[in-house]
């Protein structure tokens, strides 16, 4: 079986001019979510209680919500979650005026009505948490976007490291305006997923460039344009077989996984598909803008002979 | 050209037999099990524990499934929850107070794979239940409490030598003291000096004020803070033992927080009350007039309490000092014998008191008590041999440093443990557990199921070997995962599932490098050499960009996702192996022989 039997190299850089409009609309439309919407930050970085509570029969929030109104609570986000008999509680911080001891409060208001109430899950963050996390999140996200451009840098040479960086920036800037749009619930799983895309869709971009570089040392009478089309055209078989063989797995978290790694395994599925579409036509017209050629590498060719005796 | 030497045959086979070993754990499960441990120094964990155990749960006829020793603790299996907290009950009702007996968890898999150290995975609190806690030290409020001690020494101090002074006061962590005239600031300066090693002075003539400020040395407030963690965690330990929690883990994180975790526990309110609860020092005098025997009742005004090594003491009611009056308890040496002693500071008030009550007792012993939870323990009771005065007290004699160390962390466990507050709670509820347990089982089951399908239908031959090395990607992960015993979070049973939807990238790039080359018009043989070669560069390089990120993972996250980093990092090591180096072994195998080979199966 073979999906992909291409004849002709596909003309991917002609398409440049298109390809940059898109994702430059994609992307200003991203930051315009973002910023007009904002992320609807999970308990994880902005303070507060998230309760889960089973209960034996079916549940009904509004009465769940009066129980709590009883002890003073009449700000609380009520929802079922996940079944009709599972409960999901959530208390901002400014509502929380005793800490830590919220949920036990809570629970025992709980019982009163049914003693059958079980506790499924408390999550409690303090202010001083939410706060490191969001600076430990974006310290990470630099540290691998400063990590990934260096290593890229060494291996090729620093167009292609900035290139495949900004690409992938890209990327992950349209999970989030996702996450804006929709106001899924942005957790620290969220951001672990965003890392993962970062380090992950990278890879597109190194098997694309590994092409490129070996075409320049083999294609030596060809134009930048053609040989990054090449490129381009005979590892896109690799490229969208990989990517549904990793989506199957992200697909079968995303209906299986439970509600905790249901957004995970979202952002991982708009972070492969648009990682797809990034690597081929954000990437390489970047690196064409950028003036790679030829020279980029024969440089260092030269060097290698020198040394040799 | 595709023949491996027989080393490397040799090597793919040795390293899937030990995947194969230390995965095995995981397949026998875990039983409900009640763990006894000895919680005081004396007593061990021997054959003669074993024993006692043995019968009481025989004489209860609860059927046990097996009675383990091992170097710290006796395990007992049992097949049901429900045999398990009877016993547990039974057992601590027949043990006493000596021991403690935990419910846990422990491994079904045979003796000879614990005997190998052969472990299952070490699940998170997500996936077994339990409690995680991050508590916050109040350092600046330490600070605080020792500035404002060493400022009632200093007044002290003046008040000894006779140097006149108008005020001293204490805001934030600085000592202003004021003088009336520059010589007897001087003085005062010269004595300061000799006497708070600790604090840095600076004379100042603010306005018609003479002044000297005081502030405290940037060395001693590291020490304080270290010493305020140090003692916070060995309290938690002890109250944690009350708990009978077994495995728990209490853990410095960063300079001023603690983790407490406690696996399996679900009552948070008693958790948290625990942890959270004040201990109380008392030093009071030990009646020696009285003789006494275990059992009998104790003289009018004495009480009975028990040392740390179960030995009784009688002691009186009267209180000589109660545990705020000390300042601070430092490990140290004897000037004069150079003996391991405990060095203890007392502040201006109890100073006083101690050199009255010194004075009257010269021969006497005192005992120094800790209480919690109502319950009072001798932590030492030394003979007092003078008077002692300047609030410096010294314990020393028939200690080694261990001890000297224990002894000074507990005075200063119950005196001055700076307040903690919960930050941060993640409770998971042992349903919640399993179902998370399940899932990540299931997504990852037929995530891989759907990509073996995928992979044979389209590459054939050459998919079937991918699988088999996608397979022992796998194996060789869990391997790891339980040989380390990482911890297994929900995020990381993600990572696995994500690893291996990553894992088969390399594959599918050999694969594709092989049918281009033959596209090429190469032989099957140099286009399967040339496919793994030219591959092998590229998945390197994107493994290793996969790799910064996972660490980067590793370095900033927490908890759980931190649990994920730990897996992506280990998975890109065994995917690299077995992608290039197993499926490379099988190929081999398969084709490398055949010296004719004018097709290969890869569809």
């Amino acid at each position: 079986m073979e999906f992909f039997k291409i004849k002709r190299d596909i003309p991917f850089m002609s398409y440049g001019k298109y390809t940059t409009t898109i994702s430059l609309v994609t992307f200003i439309l991203a930051v315009f979510f973002i910023a007009t919407k904002g992320l609807n930050f999970g308990v994880d970085f902005t303070g507060g209680t998230v309760m889960e509570v089973h209960y034996s029969q079916a549940a009904d929030p509004g009465r769940v919500r009066e129980q709590l109104a009883g002890i003073g609570l009449n700000d609380v986000l009520v929802q079922n979650f996940g079944s009709s008999h599972d409960v999901l509680i959530q208390v901002s911080l400014k509502q929380n005026v005793v800490g830590a001891n919220l949920s036990e409060m809570i629970l025992a208001q709980l019982r009163q009505q049914d003693a059958s109430v079980e506790m499924r899950r408390v999550e409690f963050v303090g202010p001083q948490v939410g706060k490191d996390l969001v600076e430990n999140g974006a310290l990470a996200l630099l540290i691998v976007s400063m990590g990934i451009a260096c290593y890229l840098w060494l291996r090729f040479e620093w167009k292609f490291g900035l290139a495949a960086v900004i690409a992938n920036l890209h990327d992950v800037v349209i999970i989030l305006g996702f996450f804006a749009f929709f106001q899924w619930d942005f957790s620290l799983t969220v951001l672990a997923a965003l890392l993962a895309v970062l380090g992950y869709s990278v890879n597109e971009s190194v098997v694309v460039f590994d092409r490129i570089r070996e075409n320049f040392r083999k294609m030596r009478k060809t134009g930048v344009a053609e040989i990054i089309d090449n490129a381009i055209t005979r590892t896109m078989s690799r490229t969208i077989i990989t990517h549904f063989s990793t989506q199957l797995v992200v697909t079968a978290m995303l209906f299986l996984g439970g509600e905790t790694l249901h957004y995970f395994a979202l952002a991982l599925t708009i972070g492969i598909l648009f990682s797809i579409y990034s690597s081929v036509l954000v990437a390489s017209p970047l690196l064409m803008l950028m003036g790679v050629s030829r020279e980029d590498f024969i440089k260092t060719e030269k060097v290698a002979e020198e040394v040799m005796p | 050209m595709n023949r491996y030497p027989l080393w490397k045959y040799l090597l793919v086979m040795v390293v899937i037999i030990f995947g194969f070993i230390y995965t095995l754990p995981n397949f026998y499960g875990e039983s409900p099990a009640v763990q006894i441990l000895p919680l005081r120094a004396n007593l061990k964990a021997d054959h003669a524990l074993l024993q006692r155990v043995d019968q009481a749960i025989r004489a209860a006829n609860l059927g046990a499934e097996g009675v383990v020793l091992d170097s710290t603790s006796v395990k007992v299996r049992f097949n049901s929850t429900d045999t398990q907290l009877k016993a547990k009950d039974i057992l601590q009702s027949q043990l006493g107070d000596d021991y403690m007996v935990a419910v846990n968890l422990v491994s079904r898999s045979p003796q000879w794979l614990t005997a190998m150290n052969a472990q299952p995975m070490y699940l998170g609190l997500d996936l077994r239940g339990g409690v995680h806690l991050l508590l916050q030290i109040d350092m600046s409020s330490a600070l605080e409490k020792a500035v404002e001690a060493a400022s009632g020494d200093m007044r002290s101090v003046l008040r000894e030598r006779n140097i006149a002074y108008s005020g001293v006061s204490r805001e934030g962590r600085e000592v202003t003291v004021r003088f009336r005239d520059e010589e007897m600031r001087n003085k005062a300066l010269a004595e300061f000096r000799q006497r708070f090693g600790n604090f840095n002075f600076i004379d100042k003539n603010a306005g018609n004020e003479i002044v000297l400020l005081a502030t405290i040395r940037p060395e001693e407030e590291k020490r304080i803070q270290e010493s305020a963690v140090q003692q916070n965690l060995v309290t938690l330990r002890n109250r944690v033992n009350e708990l009978g929690v077994a495995e728990p883990i209490i853990q410095q994180q960063g300079v001023d927080r603690i983790v407490v975790q406690l696996p399996g526990v679900l009552d948070t309110a008693h958790a948290k009350d625990i942890i959270g609860r004040t201990a109380t020092l008392e030093v009071r005098l030990v009646d020696d007039e009285h003789s006494f025997s275990e059992g009998s009742p104790v003289p009018f005004g004495t009480e009975m309490f028990k040392d740390r090594d179960g030995t009784a003491l009688l002691v009186k009611k009267n209180v000589l000092l109660t545990g705020e009056r000390i300042q601070d308890a430092q490990p140290g040496f004897d000037n004069r014998t150079n003996e391991p002693a405990v060095h203890i500071n007392l502040d201006g008030a109890g100073t006083r008191k101690f050199k009255e009550a010194t004075r009257e007792n010269v021969g006497k012993r005192m005992a120094i008590l800790l209480f919690e939870r109502g319950k009072g323990e001798v932590i030492t009771a030394p003979v007092i041999r003078e008077e002692i005065g300047g609030g410096r007290v010294q314990i020393s004699g028939q200690m080694d440093t261990k001890e000297a160390n224990d002894i000074s962390l507990l005075l200063r466990a119950g005196a001055l443990a700076a307040p903690m507050e919960i930050i941060e709670e993640r409770t998971v509820g042992p349903s919640l557990g399993a179902d998370n347990i399940t899932r990540g089982f299931q997504s990852t089951q037929i995530g891989f199921a759907a990509i073996a399908i995928f992979m044979i239908a389209y590459y054939l031959m050459f998919g079937m070997v991918s699988v088999l090395a996608l397979g022992s990607n796998l194996l060789l992960l869990v391997a790891l995962l339980s040989m380390l015993q990482a911890t297994l979070t929900l995020p990381g049973m993600a990572g696995i599932a994500l690893t291996l939807g990553m894992a088969i990238d390399a594959n599918v790039l050999i694969n594709e490098r092989i049918r281009e080359e033959l596209r090429n018009g190469i032989t099957p043989q140099a286009a399967i050499h040339a496919g793994y070669e030219n591959a092998f560069r590229t998945i390197l390089d994107s493994n290793i960009t996969t790799l910064i990120a996972g660490i980067a993972l590793f370095m900033f996250g927490s908890g759980a996702v931190r649990g994920f980093a730990v897996v992506l990092c280990l998975g890109i090591l065994t995917s690299m192996f077995s992608a290039v180096l197993i499926s490379r072994a099988l190929v081999n195998l398969i084709y490398g022989r055949k010296p004719r080979l004018t097709k290969i199966s890869i569809g």
